[in-house]
């Protein structure tokens, strides 16, 4: 873990409600896809945590959902100004265990830090597949970047107006696939949880105090024992969860 | 040069600053950070006789100037603390230590302060007779000057290290707690533990909090904290720890002023990682700023 001050570069609405924040600064912290970083909001006491959609040695992108005050505030804020963070935070994925052909499964703000995974993955040289699942066709977003990468991207809308009608779920169950990865709601989770044909990891969210391990404020129980999501965590794998 | 050391219950600190316990962990996590020798001491997750999940989750919210917690003393058991937690933190911190103890009944409390006496890292004994978040013990023993005497008693039997009780502010009089503390053989005060609160969640129109209520903390509470330290310090006889809203250097000198002879950071430290470090770093430039040549000289100034 680290922290730095970051220069925003780009503060732009991806899709509604989905702001893509592209920052600079020493990212050396970051290990692997799947971590996260936590950034001061100026009148806020706590951070806001955020997962990470890519980054280079030099620049760091997050793509973040507006879901309250702090990120309502965040969308405002303009290029140039100085933002404090924590990067490096959390596990991360472990790409190791993946065999030749990983699937991606992530719905709404789980998408960003697949695109970062895939490109782990496909560095790796691997054959990655993604099931993306959107509300609808206006809610897309970083499909096309993550397709871009070389990934077979599926994308499922609850309302059909893109892709296949239906959950992430509904894609999952003809796919072949030697491990998966995935991100998204407490609902998604368990029914991917329930159908998926292999093992897995899952990346939680949580509401955090601190965001490394001091405060005890996002524990969940495992069959591992207690998991901080903020430092043991935020990747648990399938056969550890009590579901 | 200034002095920033600070003598609490017969034991010097190089400096008053010392993380409150559950915002510190063991120390590990801040010890990878930085040296965490430069604190005066730690105040260690409380620990109580079994492994305690602690309440659901969400267990934190954050408020205007602060923030809310319900964790509810999650910890490994105090077997664990003093088998694993206590080896591992003598690498990394080689002062005496804070031990925070709580119970359920007065035989738990004399039961783990038994097992902590016997651990010789431990300076001094924190009794926690104030946590706002379980439901039975915590802090239905800090609410009553007669039960807070009793747990006293039943801690002091069993140990000889200096025994600080850690009260709360949720009570009419606060002092008349400290009184029976001090009456009861207590080495020291600390205070305040955090205010109840809550947060209410407009989208499902519920608590927040998974729990309901929780603990109000950060510099939200300063001014009451530096209030109870005014009065309890002028009723006792027996060092206080101000505890309260600290996030810099400045508030460690008004807390002294108030009384303090140390002092805990504890919210502070959920916000950012380095808050204890960045307060002793620039504690003696803010002394010197302010004429203050000795710490020591400056306990209960405002009185």
């Amino acid at each position: 873990m680290k922290q730095g001050l970051f220069k925003i570069l780009e503060n732009k609405e991806l899709a509604p409600d989905v702001h893509q924040l592209v920052l600079e600064g020493d990212t050396s912290a970051i290990r692997c896809a799947g971590q996260f970083i936590d950034i001061r909001l100026d009148g806020h006491f706590l951070r806001r945590p955020f997962s990470i959609c890519d980054w280079t040695s030099s620049t760091l992108t997050v793509v973040y959902r507006t879901v309250g005050k702090g990120t309502a505030e965040l969308s405002e804020y303009q290029t140039g100004k100085t933002v404090e963070l924590l990067t490096g935070l959390g596990n991360g994925f472990d790409t190791t265990v993946s065999g030749d052909k990983p699937l991606l499964v992530a719905g709404g703000s789980g998408v960003p830090m697949m695109y970062a995974l895939a490109k782990e993955l496909i560095a790796e040289g691997k054959q990655v597949s993604a099931v993306l699942g959107y509300r609808t066709a206006a809610d897309v977003f970083l499909a096309n970047d993550i397709e871009a990468l070389g990934v077979n991207v599926t994308i499922t809308t609850e309302d059909g107006t893109l892709g296949i009608k239906g959950f992430v779920t509904d894609a999952m169950q003809d796919m072949d696939y030697t491990y998966f990865y995935t991100c998204g709601p407490e609902a998604m989770f368990k029914a991917v949880h329930r159908i998926a044909a292999t093992s897995g990891q899952f990346s939680f969210e949580a509401r955090m105090g601190c965001g490394y391990g001091a405060c005890m404020g996002c524990t969940m129980e495992t069959k591992n024992g207690y998991k901080r999501i903020c430092k043991d965590g935020p990747v648990l794998v399938r056969e550890e969860l009590i579901w | 040069m200034v002095n920033t050391k600070t003598t609490l219950c017969g034991i010097e600190l190089d400096n008053p600053v010392i993380p409150a316990s559950g915002t510190f962990g063991y120390g590990s996590e801040f010890a990878e950070l930085y040296d965490i020798n430069c604190l005066g001491t730690l105040s260690m997750k409380g620990s109580t006789r079994d492994p305690r999940f602690g309440n659901p989750t969400p267990r934190i919210a954050e408020c205007a100037g602060g923030m809310m917690n319900s964790v509810g003393l999650q910890n490994p058991g105090i077997d664990a603390v003093i088998s694993t937690e206590l080896p591992k933190l003598r690498k990394v911190f080689h002062k005496p230590i804070m031990a925070n103890i709580c119970g359920y009944s007065l035989d738990e409390y004399a039961e783990n302060a038994a097992k902590m006496d016997k651990a010789e890292q431990v300076g001094w004994l924190e009794i926690n007779i104030s946590c706002p978040n379980v439901h039975c013990g915590g802090m239905s023993f800090g609410t009553v000057p007669e039960n807070a005497a009793e747990v006293t008693r039943a801690v002091k039997a069993v140990t000889t290290k200096p025994v600080i009780m850690k009260l709360t502010p949720n009570v009419t009089d606060i002092v008349s707690i400290a009184r029976a503390c001090e009456e009861a053989g207590a080495d020291g005060v600390s205070l305040i533990n955090t205010m109840m609160g809550m947060a209410i969640d407009l989208r499902t129109r519920k608590p927040l909090l998974a729990n309901i209520t929780g603990g109000l903390s950060g510099p939200a509470v300063k001014p009451v904290a530096l209030r109870m330290v005014y009065q309890v310090s002028q009723a006792v006889n027996i060092p206080v720890i101000g505890i309260g809203g600290i996030t810099t250097a400045e508030d460690v000198l008004e807390m002294m002023l108030a009384g303090a002879t140390a002092v805990e950071v504890g919210a502070a430290n959920v916000a950012d990682p380095f808050a204890c470090k960045k307060i002793i770093d620039s504690l003696p430039a803010v002394m010197e700023k302010y004429n203050i040549q000795s710490l020591k000289d400056i306990i209960g100034g405002a009185h």
